[in-house]
This record gives C-alpha cells, sequence and structure tokens, in this order.
C-alpha cells in the first residue's frame, strides 16, 4: 500500500519514444503478392477459356438450382442426419460393456472407414445387380423347403423392385451416410471418453441408469468435444456429394454443371461454376459452425473463462473479494 | 425347520437391525494388488463412523465398496439389512441387475473429493436432476398398471421446491440458478451434499469432502456436514480432519495397508491411540 502512494507522489516519468524494429521482409512479400496477385487477375480477364459470360448465363439455369437444392444440398443434410444418428448408436456400443455389441461396432468401422468413399458410392450404385426384387419374409424359405421335400417354398410377406427403392439417390443416400456413420462413430467415442470419469460415478451414486447418465450427464458434456469436428464432416459431406457423380444421381450440382460442359464443349467454364458454387456452399457452413461452437462452449469454453478471469481482476483490482467468489 | 430365509435378508441377524452398515470380511483387489484384506465394520443406524489413513490405505476403496460403485471380491457387505450388489437364495448368490443396483444407491447418497457436480447444469439442476429421472420411472410404472396420471406440473414443482429448500439449508438459497464454475469449491461441494440428499438417503458416503478446498472453505462444507450428523443422519467419513472426527464421530476407524488397524470412540483413539501405527500417523497430523 505504502509503495503504491510513494509511485504515484513521484513524478511519472517520460513515455519511451524508440526506435522500432524495421521489418524490410514484409515489404518484400508484400511486393511479390501484388505481382502474383496482378499476373491471375490478368490470367481471369485476358484467357477467353474461361468464357466468363457463357459461365454466368449457365451456372443459375433451372436444372442446375435442382441438381444444388436436392442432390447436394438436400443430400448433404439427410445423409449428415443418418450419420450422426447411426453414429452415436455405434459410439455407445463400441463403448459399451457387451462384447457382442462392441465387436459389431468396431466391425462397422473398420469396414466403412477401410473402404474409399468413392468405391463405396459405385458398389452401392450398382448394387440392384444382386437383387432384382427386394422381399421380406422367412429366411432360406426355399433351402429349408427342399429339407422337408416341398419344391420351391416360398415364404414372403411383401416386397419391392429394387429398382423402385434402389433409385440413384437412395443409393447416394445410404453409401454416404453409412460411411459417414462410421466417422462420426469415432468423433462421438472421442467426445464421451473426453468426460471425466467423476461424472459417471456421481450419477451412477444418485441411481442413474447408464441409459439415463449418458443421455442426461454424459452426451450433453461431450457435444462440446463432438461439434467442431461434426462441422468439418459436414463440410466434408457437402463437397463429398461431387462424388455422386458415379452412382450416377442426375440431380445433382455437379452431375449437371458437367453435363452442360460436356454437351457445349465448353467444359473449363463449369468447372470454375462448380468451384464458385462449392466455395459460396461451404462459405454458409463456417459462419454456421462458429455460431454453433460458440453455443455449446458456453460455460466453460475459452470465452467463459476469460470473462471468469477478468471479473476476478476486476475484484482484485476493486479490492472486494466478495465479488472474486461470488 | 424353524429357519426362515427372508430373500434379501438373508445372514442378517435380527437382533442387529439398528445396524444400518454392516461389512464382512471385505476383501477387493485391483489386478494382482489386494487393496482391501479383510474389512469387518458395523456402523449403528444414527451415527457417524470417521475413516482415518495414510493415502492408499483403502478407506476410499472401502467406501466405493459400500454403494457399489467398486465390485468386492469376497466378503458381504450390507446397507439397513439389505445386502449390496448381490441377491443370495440359499447358498446362491445372483448378481443384480443394473437397474436394482441403482436403486439400492439410491438410498446411499455420496459426496466426492471432487465435487463432481454436473458443470453444464445450474446448481438447482443438479440437485432436481435425479429426483426428477425417478420421478419419470416411477409415472411410468403407474402407467403401466393402468391408474390415473399424476399431475405433471405440480409434482414437477415439488421437486423444485423441495431442492430449493436443501439448497437454502446449506446456505445457497441465493446461488440456485449459478453454474458451477460460478461457484467456489467450498459452495460447489455443499451443492453436492444437497444433490445428495434429494434423494433422501438412508446413509451418507463421503470421500475426503474438504480435501479439494481451501484452507479457508474447509468450515462451511463442515459446519453443514455436522448439521447433517446432528439432525440423526448416518454417515460415514473418510476424511484427513481430526478435528472433525473427534467433535461429531461417534466411531473411529483406522486403516493402513488394506486392514483396520484400530477402531474405537475417537476421543478415546486420538488421545491415546494403543497401535503403533495409528500412533505414529496421528503424531504426523496432529
Amino acid at each position: 500500500m505504502t509503495t503504491d502512494q510513494v509511485t504515484t507522489e513521484r513524478a511519472r516519468p517520460e513515455p519511451i519514444r524508440a526506435v522500432p524494429v524495421r521489418h524490410p521482409g514484409r515489404w518484400i512479400t508484400v511486393a511479390v503478392l501484388g505481382v502474383l496477385t496482378a499476373m491471375f487477375v490478368h490470367l481471369l480477364v485476358t484467357n477467353e477459356a474461361f468464357n466468363w459470360s457463357f459461365m454466368v448465363d449457365r451456372m443459375f439455369r433451372p436444372p442446375i438450382i435442382e441438381g444444388l437444392l436436392r442432390g447436394t444440398v438436400l443430400m448433404t443434410v439427410t445423409a449428415m442426419l443418418i450419420g450422426v444418428t447411426l453414429g452415436v448408436v455405434i459410439a455407445v456400443m463400441r463403448l459399451s460393456e457387451n462384447p457382442i455389441l462392441r465387436g459389431v461396432a468396431w466391425l462397422y468401422t473398420w469396414f466403412f472407414r477401410a473402404v474409399p468413399r468413392l468405391v463405396l458410392l459405385a458398389v452401392f450404385g450398382n448394387i440392384g445387380i444382386l437383387w432384382s426384387r427386394i422381399e421380406f419374409g422367412v429366411p432360406f424359405d426355399t433351402q429349408l423347403g427342399q429339407l422337408f421335400g416341398i419344391d420351391n417354398l416360398q415364404l414372403r410377406l411383401f416386397g419391392f423392385s429394387s429398382h423402385d427403392i434402389l433409385t440413384g439417390f437412395m443409393a447416394g443416400l445410404l453409401g454416404l451416410a453409412l460411411s459417414e456413420a462410421a466417422y462420426m462413430a469415432e468423433i462421438v467415442r472421442a467426445g464421451i471418453q473426453s468426460v471425466d470419469q467423476g461424472q459417471t460415478e456421481a450419477a451412477q451414486a444418485l441411481g442413474m441408469s447408464r441409459g439415463q447418465l449418458l443421455r442426461r450427464v454424459v452426451l450433453p458434456q461431450a457435444m462440446r468435444v463432438i461439434i467442431p469436428p461434426t462441422g468439418n464432416e459436414t463440410i466434408a459431406m457437402l463437397k463429398d456429394t461431387s462424388l455422386l457423380l458415379y452412382v450416377p444421381v442426375s440431380v445433382e450440382l455437379f452431375f449437371q454443371l458437367d453435363a452442360v460442359g460436356n454437351r457445349t464443349f465448353k467444359i473449363f467454364p463449369m468447372y470454375v461454376a462448380a468451384c464458385l458454387w462449392y466455395l459460396f456452399l461451404t462459405s454458409i457452413l463456417l459462419v454456421g459452425q462458429y455460431f454453433l461452437e460458440r453455443h455449446f462452449g458456453k460455460g466453460y469454453g475459452t470465452a467463459g473463462r476469460a470473462r471468469l478471469r477478468l471479473r476476478g481482476v476486476a475484484a482484485e483490482a476493486g479490492g472486494n473479494p466478495g465479488e472474486v467468489k461470488p | 425347520m424353524t429357519e426362515l430365509v427372508i430373500p434379501g435378508q438373508a445372514g442378517a441377524p435380527e437382533a442387529e437391525s439398528d445396524l444400518m452398515v454392516r461389512a464382512e470380511q471385505v476383501h477387493k483387489s485391483f489386478g494382482s494388488i489386494e487393496v482391501l484384506k479383510g474389512i469387518d465394520l458395523e456402523v449403528r443406524t444414527g451415527q457417524v463412523c470417521c475413516l482415518l489413513g495414510p493415502s492408499g490405505s483403502g478407506k476410499s476403496t472401502f467406501l466405493r465398496c459400500i454403494n457399489h460403485l467398486e465390485k468386492i471380491n469376497a466378503g458381504r457387505i450390507w446397507v439397513d439389512g439389505e445386502l449390496i450388489g448381490y441377491r443370495q437364495r440359499g447358498d446362491k448368490l445372483y448378481e443384480m441387475r443394473e437397474k436394482e443396483v441403482a436403486a439400492q444407491r439410491r438410498a446411499i447418497g455420496m459426496v466426492f473429493q471432487r465435487f463432481n457436480l454436473f458443470p453444464h447444469k445450474t446448481a438447482l439442476e443438479n440437485v432436481t436432476e435425479a429426483p426428477l429421472l425417478v420421478r419419470r420411472e416411477k409415472r411410468a410404472e403407474v402407467r403401466e398398471q393402468a391408474a390415473p396420471l399424476l399431475g405433471r406440473r405440480e409434482k414437477r414443482a415439488e421437486v423444485r421446491e423441495r431442492a430449493a429448500a436443501l439448497l437454502e439449508r446449506v446456505g445457497l438459497g441465493d446461488r440456485l440458478h449459478s453454474y458451477p464454475s460460478q461457484l467456489s469449491g467450498g459452495q460447489q461441494q455443499r451443492v453436492a451434499i444437497a444433490r445428495a440428499l434429494a434423494m433422501q438417503p438412508k446413509l451418507m458416503l463421503f470421500d475426503e469432502p474438504t480435501s479439494a478446498l481451501d484452507p479457508e472453505l474447509v468450515g462451511e462444507v463442515l459446519d453443514v456436514m455436522k448439521d447433517l450428523a446432528r439432525e440423526g443422519m448416518t454417515m460415514i467419513v473418510v476424511t484427513h480432519e481430526i478435528g472433525f472426527a473427534r467433535e461429531v464421530g461417534d466411531s473411529l476407524v483406522f486403516m493402513d495397508g488394506g486392514v483396520v488397524v484400530e477402531q474405537g470412540n475417537p476421543r478415546e483413539v486420538i488421545a491415546a491411540p494403543q497401535h503403533e501405527r495409528t500412533k505414529a500417523f496421528l503424531a504426523k497430523v496432529l
């Protein structure tokens, strides 16, 4: 206290006016970048192959917008919904005490993470080759019938032509969602494991069942760890819908742009249009992810901690200890 | 012919019905390390039993065995005449289902060294969480019996009122809507005590409740525990607070190396320990 008073009574020393360190490297970098940017802009404007007017004219046509809405946006949303839900289930199975569930979950993630998405989509696109009809009933009915001496026993309840069910959209959705579930399972598992063991113990001591403590205590806390990588997964999924070209799914952004390019022999402008569309869509998702992370980080994120620290500093400065620990 | 075995009470003699906790030859191993080597313990209803001992002596592990957070390898534990974690029919032991274990745990409150409050819930929500879940389960049972539904709003409000009263009782009536991160350690631990009390337990287990607290905050938690003891709650307290054991404890159990070394009246044991190990320990702590 006394030292404080002494310093305030003495004359305040003159503020420091030192020569700052020079950074010539920065100026050189700026110059080089400036030249490169000028070259790039020059290329964009002068090179005829870009054919900007053609691109702008075609990239907003109805088939392309429909492909964007259904094949890209709707597909991303549904595939992620199924992927996240199934992923949570598989993660919980993986952490279960039941060895059979654990084994099944491991096998699932092993398979769907090992096969490339592109290959998986090609397989699902052609899975109709296996069956012309998909039917529900008693399994192995014909074989069982032979066992009892009945020829060609058929115990089927109902069925569909696989052509009706496994449309391009369904096959693509199945491929993307199932593969996404495998990645989401790993993310959710990491999230669940990041929650302090003490939380589980406290919930158990209160007499909560495993399902209750998972739903009410562990998963809400795991969300903080799960959300950011899930945002990345969504962005990756949006881009991976372009792989639907290989199923094939015709009502899809990249398929449509590619088709226009092939038809008009002006393929390059259409690929540039694809770049611009995907840039636009992912940028929207990035903004969404920012707000999601801020929401789920409340209470303990860096922002929350900084606020608490600020309050502590303010209380110390004000000399009111009652405010440090409210 | 005269022997009648009552399920769930087998082995607990009737004459000792005022025993809240009875442990018999409890053994517990983690892998090849034996942590508990045959613990015998009795705690009467309404009494406060303090477990003392150096770290690694197995006192926390024993406490966690009482509500089946740890499965014991040998021996038996009864709480209020009920065998913990198992059902006995004749000579055979049957493992309890998860739901039955959960039901047993509801009668036993536990307070942890590191509080373990739910950080995403306010003080009030921490306290109401478990009672509301149990209520929901009961309502499902009622529905199965096709009985008229309970008024949902009313009961919910009731649980909340009781929780608020409990928080008031531990001196936190003005912090109902604070998150744990906004509370001091002492306040968090008091919320944890209120949370355990919300299940209206017959027995409270305290696992070093003041060890993670700043020295100036220890008092407020001990005061709440003293009140609780005075109101007749049966408590088992693992602690290093010799003063608390002397003032509030009805019995003191000194453990070392997985066995009970010495037990008796806390004032007598602390004033004149009989065993060398107890003497050495108390000399260091006092």
